[in-house]
């Protein structure tokens, strides 16, 4: 299982860092949005992966660590947010400049199909 | 300690809050409500930040527990001789740039003021938690307040310049949460105090990724700090924005200088045990060429606020160069000179708005245009500001620069310190006295009907330029407690103790 999460969170991170480096903001905005899910998984298994156990201390003899879920929960209300706001900027940007490239203007390589 | 004074350390965190959620209700009451209890808000910052300052300065280390939760199970806030010094320079900051807000700029879009507290809140919270992860989420608050600071008013190259700064602050976040998670993955903790404990006893097969988890927390650091070569997104981002927001940034980026004067004196410095010393290599090396690089764009600036912008990375540079020198003596240098620079940032950054006005349809850009009214009150502050920019006597960007030349005697850095510090120096005094003599004398008759500028329009940035000259008179207080600070940060264990208790 561990090498299926770190496959997953691994290819996440790649596809949005490539998203993210593209130069129109819908591309963008997807690529932040891997990202974000991506580390929101990363912290989640940063408290260890345990099947079935108890996430509080009691007098089971194992317990899987609550804080990263406390993390996440935190980490994912914050991603939305941003989300919700940097998409709303790139529509502002698209009404204000007139396209939908990230410095305001296509180039002539955007340009081509 | 008893009601009111036990709660000092929360109330500048609070205080913000409070007041921006107040506004938030109150945003259909007359205009003079709104701003008459953001200006009280702000101004109530300064005494709190005094108090602060004045219980700090014989060196307790007030941890605030909330919910009186023992570290390392519950947050704390710690007051330290830093955070008290970094809470007064905003406090300071904030009240004059709101006071040129007042005359107008808030009044050009929505929610300035509620945005304006929550921004104070974000800040003031980032200087004074003692937790890695707390840090991360009043970074965030700070930045969503800013992301809409810097649009507020609206216009295309706003736009375009907050889209950039968003971005990159949204992946910036997200590499502090990779770096947060792989510490808490490896030491099982968030609290600082805690994590320095953990983290001078990594064993050696966590040794590698600790550094990366560091590293990877300084990339973000300098980023905030617009460290070279993660700046790029500060000029565009600091030229277009409204001058009281762009006064207000110019404490945007010692937040990122604090962090890492934070982190890596406390979890990576000399007592670090096996991560010791982490950044040694990179610092100096990055501060002095980020110093070299912003005083270049200064140079080749075409309006006057895109020049300060470049101005704020050389200081940026100057700044990060005095931490980097880890001794006593630099640190306190920087710590003299974090003030200075900010004040004097926001007060060449609140003129550079009148003269823009005062230029017709020119604006700030460095071309020949008619001679502006008010030409010599305006002049006369420009000099100023210019001379504590620049760093000549008497004033205190002077003072700040002299302890730092002085500091780096020692150092194996001395030849390219002094080098770049000075040759900086005297670029930086060249250009502004370019710009100066641009916009003040090459100048033409016109038709063109101009509006001479108000008392209003200057006296803030004249106030943040006396408290520049306060900071030469008092020199010798302010220095010393400088250094107290410095020597406090060089002594993390005593930071240890206060947090936990004593307990190993």
């Amino acid at each position: 299982m561990e090498a299926l999460i770190a496959l997953v969170i691994g290819v996440l991170t790649a596809s949005g860092v490539f998203l993210a480096l593209r130069g129109q903001t819908f591309p963008v905005v997807l690529g932040l949005t891997f990202l974000s899910y991506a580390v929101n998984l990363f912290l989640f298994v940063m408290g260890r992966l345990a099947i079935g156990v108890p996430p509080v201390i009691s007098d089971a003899a194992a317990y899987t660590d609550p804080l990263p879920q406390a993390l996440v929960l935190t980490a994912i209300v914050i991603s939305f947010g941003m989300t919700a706001f940097v998409i709303v900027l790139a529509l502002k940007a698209r009404a204000e400049l007139g396209n939908d490239h990230v410095d305001g203007t296509h180039s002539e390589e955007d340009a081509a199909p | 300690m008893n009601g009111l004074a036990m709660h000092l350390p929360i109330l500048p965190v609070l205080l913000p809050l409070v007041a921006g959620i107040a506004l938030l209700a109150l945003r259909s009451a007359p205009l003079a409500v709104q701003r008459g209890i953001s200006l009280a808000a702000t101004a109530a910052l300064v005494p709190l930040a005094l108090a602060l300052l004045a219980t700090a300065s014989d060196g307790t280390q007030l941890v605030y527990k909330l919910g009186n939760w023992d570290a390392p199970f519950g947050i704390v806030l710690v007051a330290d001789r830093l955070a008290a010094w970094m809470l007064m320079a905003t406090a300071l900051v904030a009240l004059f740039a709101l006071l040129h807000a007042l005359r107008g700029d808030d009044v050009q879009g929505r929610h300035f003021h509620v945005l304006y507290q929550l921004q104070l809140f974000g800040l003031n919270g980032a200087f004074l938690t003692g937790d890695l992860f707390n840090l991360f989420v009043f970074f965030e608050i700070l930045l969503l307040a800013s992301y809409g600071l810097l649009l507020h008013g609206g216009g295309p190259l706003r736009v375009k310049a907050g889209l950039h700064f968003v971005v990159i602050n949204l992946v910036g976040s997200t590499l502090f949460l990779f770096a947060v998670g792989t510490l808490y993955g490896v030491t099982g903790t968030l609290n600082m105090a805690d994590l320095a404990v953990k983290l001078a006893r990594t064993v050696p097969e966590n040794l590698a990724l600790v550094e990366a988890a560091g590293l990877l927390l300084f990339g973000v650091f300098a980023l905030k700090a617009a460290l070279l070569p993660l700046h790029l997104w500060l000029p565009a981002a600091y030229a277009h924005t409204s001058a009281p927001v762009a006064a207000l940034f110019a404490i945007m980026t010692k937040v990122g200088a604090y962090s890492i004067l934070r982190v890596y004196s406390l979890m990576f410095g000399a007592d670090a045990g096996a991560v010791a010393n982490l950044l040694a290599d990179w610092l100096m090396p990055l501060a002095l060429v980020t110093l070299v690089a912003g005083m270049l764009g200064a140079v080749g600036a075409t309006a006057l606020r895109q020049q300060i912008a470049y101005l704020v990375i050389a200081s940026v540079g100057t700044l990060l160069a005095a931490f980097a020198l880890d001794s006593v003596d630099g640190i306190a240098a920087g710590l003299y000179y974090l003030p200075h620079t900010t004040l004097a940032t926001a007060a060449i950054f609140l003129l550079a708005d009148p003269i823009a006005r005062a230029r017709g349809e020119r604006a700030d850009r460095f071309e020949s245009g008619p001679a502006m009214p008010g030409a010599r009150v305006l002049g006369g502050l420009f000099f100023v500001a210019a001379i504590a920019m620049a760093g000549l006597p008497p004033l205190s960007g002077f003072l700040g620069k002299f302890m730092l030349l002085r500091a780096a005697l020692e150092s194996p850095w001395l030849t390219w310190l002094w080098s770049a510090v000075l040759a900086t120096g005297l670029i930086g005094v060249i250009t502004l006295a370019r710009s100066g003599s641009l916009l003040f004398y090459r100048t033409h008759s016109t038709t063109e009907k101009l509006t001479a500028p108000r008392a209003a329009d200057w006296l803030p940035a004249a106030g943040l330029l006396l408290l520049g000259l306060g900071m030469v008179v008092w020199a010798g207080p302010v220095s010393d407690y400088a250094t107290a600070t410095a020597a406090q940060l060089l002594e993390p264990q005593a930071y240890i103790d206060a947090v936990l208790g004593g307990r190993p």
